[in-house]
């Protein structure tokens, strides 16, 4: 495999009223899990339902409910695991994180505390210009989400929804190697795109399936390198964490904005409490979520209804031997078989959809040519209409034909645009539709010769003109492609107009 | 390990229940006769003893990956004391 | 044929067989039995209609031929037991009204078997308490009387209902549930025979859970066979209860031979406690003769943590049941308080479960919430955890060593007075389960069998601890040790 080798990127530093200050960010990633049934009973996980319908007994917590555990979530996120390149852990255990709340049937979450299913692992966070970020994953543990609170729907009362209760969640977290907001949403982005590769989740940030609380600290400038060498979290300062984040325009702001919140604390001479906080994007500041007496005490002990998990290597074993190919390890590829540019690979690689589609075009044709006709012609087209690849109207065969035609000559760059856009309102077969509406270059160098000898007969003043002004050849050519319908070959006019005119 | 009444108080909260200012000092009383009980625990040379996690072990049991329950927001609802529209209806969360 | 609800399940079930009577017949003298009967306070929701369909229907059923053994027989149901459309409350004040839209495995096993629920049985709340006096229904009384003397009695607990309602021969049997020893204490109180089984044979699923990692349902019957019987049709491996075990399920009866030739019995020392009462230490030997006399070979043992196991037992289930009980909070079913303006959510929470739960749930509850607590949770639950293993690791070794079960007293004491205990503090209530917590906390097969007197004529019992999964050698030999014993005292009717 291609080894790409990147750049770490340049430490950002925000400018205080004093002194200047560095980020230090690390991330709870939850990322649902992709199941049909829930982590611990047998209701569906289906988004957008009546409300309270897709709930079993054990989710809404009636009396003598109990779990028992979704294999397949087990092996999720274990997939998961092994896409991050983490250590799986055969053993592991579930904890119960009590805390009262009405989405909480239980009053508590079951979760991994202890020994949660994988350990270290890492993600590569390219930020382009072959600069990336290597973030080093802490770990990963399965636990329950819980419902939804309707607050505003009655002045008086909350309205509790259990349809989420008990859906597989991942909590993927991050050591706090990222030093600024871009790293932030572009850390998000890389494990978000890892996991659709995976199919572990479908990272659909608006339906809440995937969020990020994101730990927010500052420091100065030469403290976080002492961290690094120490290990001793004394060196840096003390953090904050932003619930809940769904959007990485939100992510940067609310990063921005709690950063600059805690410089002006720490330079104002006061000390940073730690504390949950919530990011309101129309006040464009953090709250704090809980009072400073409500410290939550979650008495985690490990849940007495469950039994430890323990997983075979083999079962392991063979998950990882079916992993698809990675969103690194694909663009890899593409740079080195189809001659890309590290951008284009990293554009077509974004989401599987599309890199499938782009392989599929490529096949037997010049990887540059599908690439740019890729990105630039189709990606264009589809936002426009706001489509996905995957409602794409041109196929991978339909839109390989067109290149096709363009590399044989047969029609001319422009011609080819046209057809693209055809293609894509009415469907159809590239060359038949070249061959029914006559689309076809004109590279027949007689017909062009003569309709260019009518227009040099016809406009002799410009014959004169263009003589001494070669620039105006230009308008000769023009001439030409309007006779021709615009079919004729741009190259060989070109070339006879140069001719004819002596230059 | 003594229970003063302000810790009584705080682990009612942190049960979620009321117990009101002139019950806490019995409370906290019968705290410290419980906990002077289970003081004796402390007698015993627990090194090297891996505290037991499952009673009859056993390998855990997985079930499919299949919807087999759910769509019953009737019966969900059945016993709740305010039901609306589908909702569990509580009184007002403030974050 | 009025005294047919004095019957035990065994006779009744070869009356049924032989076609001596029917399963309404059998029903419809509990039915009067039971409606006799409020000054026990035993059943707190009869279910007469249930009753008298399942019966029919369990007639029907044994016409053909091939019926289950338990079918057609009336029992009672504990109301820790989620009974489907049928209150369930776990005599608590918090779940008043509840009526669940499921039912529990256990129950449903014996619904599938045939037998014919009469009613819910009273108990100490919550499953939490040794006297049923505890109850949001009010004390169950023994139907046992210290001779003449009127004063009330307790029939033990948690399941005090199950216990008064058998002895008094309102049902044929009832279902228990033993969390530190809510079967076998209430049985040893009543003069009947209670087991609790390995932990894992019978389904938690549907059982109010009080103690994850120590409550366990189980019969409690007027004699071994019967309890043997019962056991079979209440014991399945559940898919839905991740602590089920996977293992078949025996014909306990079947292993009733009566024979214990060459059995080693274990007598552990520790058990010995200062104070004991000289009716139930002579008892206890003239049992371990008894089974010397029946061919056993009586061994003394060590178990020498026993003394901790109570201390134990009061770190772990408190912990497990704070979190248990979280989930009663007035948001999805049972009370919810009535609020003043300006209440929250917290003040809903904190309202409805003072309201709701008893001082003695309340105790537990917040004992629980302060062992796991930030700062205690290795110097209580932690420890309390590692206690167990050596607990457990007594009874291993013991068994190791050749012991095939161990006979101890069952209670430190015979039935109490109602109202006794109610200015004592709560440990010495906790003290009435000193020599049953044991067993739960090993998750062992333990079973309590009636086997004497005192002079005050209360019923006192012996326990007998057997090996994991060997409930049908455990019965065996409590088989045997009740035929020795014979014990056939009935309380005299008063109520």
């Amino acid at each position: 495999m291609l080894d790409l080798t990147y750049e770490t990127p340049k430490i950002k530093t925000i400018a205080g009223a004093k002194h200047d200050w560095e980020l230090v960010i690390g991330m709870e990633v939850h990322a649902q899990v992709s199941s049909n049934a829930k982590l611990f009973s047998g209701a569906s996980t289906q988004f957008g339902s009546e409300p309270n319908s897709n709930v079993a007994f054990v989710d809404a917590a009636m009396p003598g409910m109990l779990p028992v555990i979704n294999e397949y979530c087990i092996e999720q996120a274990v997939r998961t695991g092994l896409g991050l390149k983490a250590e799986i852990n055969l053993k592991s255990a579930f904890d119960r994180k009590n805390y009262f709340y009405p989405d909480l049937p239980q009053g508590y979450q079951i979760s991994q505390l202890y020994h949660p299913i994988v350990g270290e692992g890492e993600v590569l966070v390219e930020m382009g210009d072959g600069v990336a970020r290597m973030v080093r994953i802490e770990r990963i543990h399965m636990e329950q989400d819980a419902g939804k609170s309707i607050h505003d729907m009655d002045p008086n009362m909350s309205f509790v929804d259990l349809n989420r209760t008990g859906v597989c969640l991942m909590e993927i977290v991050s050591r706090p190697d990222i030093r600024g907001p871009e790293e932030a949403a572009a850390y998000i982005v890389k494990l978000r795109q890892i996991l659709r590769y995976l199919g572990t989740c479908d990272g659909n940030m608006q339906n809440g399936n995937l969020r990020a609380d994101v730990n927010v600290s500052i420091c100065r400038p030469g403290q976080y390198e002492k961290y690094q060498e120490t290990q001793d979290f004394g060196h840096l300062g003390t953090r904050c964490e932003i619930k809940n984040m769904n959007s990485m325009r939100f992510i940067q702001q609310a990063i921005e904005v709690e950063a600059r919140r805690q410089i002006a604390i720490v330079e104002g001479g006061g000390t940073v409490d730690q504390e949950t906080r919530l990011y309101d994007p129309d006040k464009g500041e953090t709250r704090s979520m809980r009072s400073k007496e409500e410290a939550h005490d979650y008495r985690y002990f490990p849940d007495p209804d469950l039994l430890p998990l323990e997983i075979e290597q083999a079962w392991v074993d063979d998950i990882a031997a079916n992993l698809p190919e990675l969103p690194d390890a694909k663009k890899s590829r593409f740079i080195a078989d189809f001659g890309l540019t590290d951008y284009d690979a990293s554009v077509l690689t974004a989401d599987v959809e599309s890199a499938a589609y782009f392989e599929d075009v490529a096949k037997g044709r010049s990887g540059k040519l599908a690439a740019n006709w890729v990105i630039n012609e189709l990606f264009g087209r589809l936002k426009k209409e706001d489509h996905d690849i995957t409602d794409s109207p041109v196929s991978p065969a339909q839109l390989g034909g067109i290149i096709d035609l363009i590399a044989s000559d047969a029609i001319s760059g422009k011609i080819a645009k046209d057809l693209f856009e055809i293609v894509y309102t009415e469907g159809g077969d590239p060359s038949d539709i070249v061959e029914a509406r006559g689309m076809k270059q004109v590279t027949d160098t007689g017909a062009i010769e003569a309709a260019l000898d009518e227009i040099i007969a016809a406009n002799p003043a410009q014959v004169e003109k263009a003589k001494v002004n070669p620039k105006l050849a230009g308008w000769f050519v023009g001439q030409v492609m309007k006779a021709t319908g615009g079919k004729a070959n741009p190259k060989a006019v070109n070339q006879l107009v140069a001719q004819k005119l002596g230059q | 390990m003594s229970i003063d009444q302000s810790t009584a108080a705080k682990v009612a909260k942190l049960a979620r229940i009321k117990v009101e200012d002139d019950a806490l000092p019995a409370l906290a009383s019968e705290f410290n006769t419980i906990l002077g009980f289970i003081e004796q625990l402390n007698e015993v040379d627990v090194e090297g003893v891996e505290p037991m996690t499952s009673v009859t072990p056993q390998r855990l049991k997985r079930r499919e990956d299949v919807v087999n329950d759910g769509s019953q927001q009737e019966k969900v609802l059945a016993n709740a004391p305010d039901a609306r529209e589908g909702f569990f209806a509580v009184p007002k969360v403030v974050e | 044929m009025s005294d047919l609800n004095k019957l035990g399940l065994a006779e009744a079930r070869d009356l049924l067989r032989k076609g001596e009577t029917t399963s309404v017949e059998l029903t419809e003298s509990c039915l009067s039995a039971i409606d006799a009967a409020d000054a026990l306070n035993a059943f707190v929701h009869k279910t007469p209609e249930i009753a008298l369909e399942r019966a029919k229907a369990a007639d029907a059923r044994i016409a053909e031929g091939d019926a289950p053994a338990m079918c057609g027989l009336p029992i009672g149901i504990k109301d820790l037991f989620c009974t489907k459309g049928v209150d369930s409350q776990a005599a608590s004040r918090i779940l008043k009204g509840f009526k669940p839209e499921y039912e529990s495995t256990v129950s449903q096993n014996l619904v599938d078997a045939g037998a014919v629920m009469l009613g819910k049985l009273n108990m100490d709340e919550f499953a939490m308490g040794s006297s049923n006096e505890t109850s949001v229904y009010g004390d169950v009384v023994n139907p046992w009387r210290r001779g003449d003397d009127e004063a009330a009695l307790t029939p033990g607990g948690s399941s005090g209902g199950s216990a008064s309602a058998v002895a008094a021969d309102l049902c044929l049997a009832a279902t228990g549930t033993d969390t530190g020893g809510s079967i076998r204490q209430p049985a040893a109180f009543t003069g009947i025979t209670g087991i609790k089984p390995t932990y894992g044979r019978c389904s938690r699923w549907g059982v109010v859970a009080f103690a994850s990692s120590l409550d366990q349902a189980g019969p409690m019957t007027k004699n071994v066979r019967d309890a043997a019987i019962m056991l079979e049709a209440m014991c399945s491996h559940d898919l839905k209860d991740s602590t089920s075990a996977d293992l078949a399920v025996p014909n306990f009866e079947a292993m009733l031979t009566g024979d214990i030739k060459g059995k080693k019995i274990g007598i552990p020392k520790e058990y010995r406690m200062d104070g004991m009462p000289g009716e139930i230490e002579k008892l206890w030997s003239e049992g371990a003769e008894m089974l010397k006399a029946a061919g056993a070979e009586i061994v003394d043992i060590s178990l020498p943590h026993t003394k901790y196991a109570l201390p134990a037992y009061y770190v772990i289930a408190p912990a497990e049941a704070s979190s248990n009980l979280a989930r009663y909070d007035g948001v999805r079913y049972g009370h919810r308080a009535t609020l003043e303006a300006g209440d929250g959510i917290t003040e809903m929470y904190e309202k409805t479960r003072a309201e709701g739960f008893g001082p003695e749930v309340q105790r537990r509850v917040m004992i629980g919430t302060y062992v796991l607590s930030a700062g205690f949770y290795d110097a209580y639950y932690n420890r309390a955890r590692r206690v167990r293993t050596l607990i457990k690791k007594d009874f291993e070794d013991v068994f190791a060593a050749g012991i095939d079960a161990i006979l101890t007293p069952a209670t430190p004491s015979a039935a109490f007075g109602l109202g006794e205990m109610t200015d004592a503090d709560p440990v010495q209530m906790y003290l009435n389960d000193v020599f049953t917590v044991t067993v739960n906390l090993a998750g062992l097969p333990g079973i309590a069998v009636p086997a004497g007197v005192d002079k005050q004529g209360l019923p006192l019992g012996l326990q007998l601890i057997g090996r994991p999964w060997e409930e049908g050698d455990l019965l065996n030999t409590a088989y045997a040790l009740e035929a020795s014993a014979g014990f056939v005292a009935k309380p005299s009717k008063w109520w």
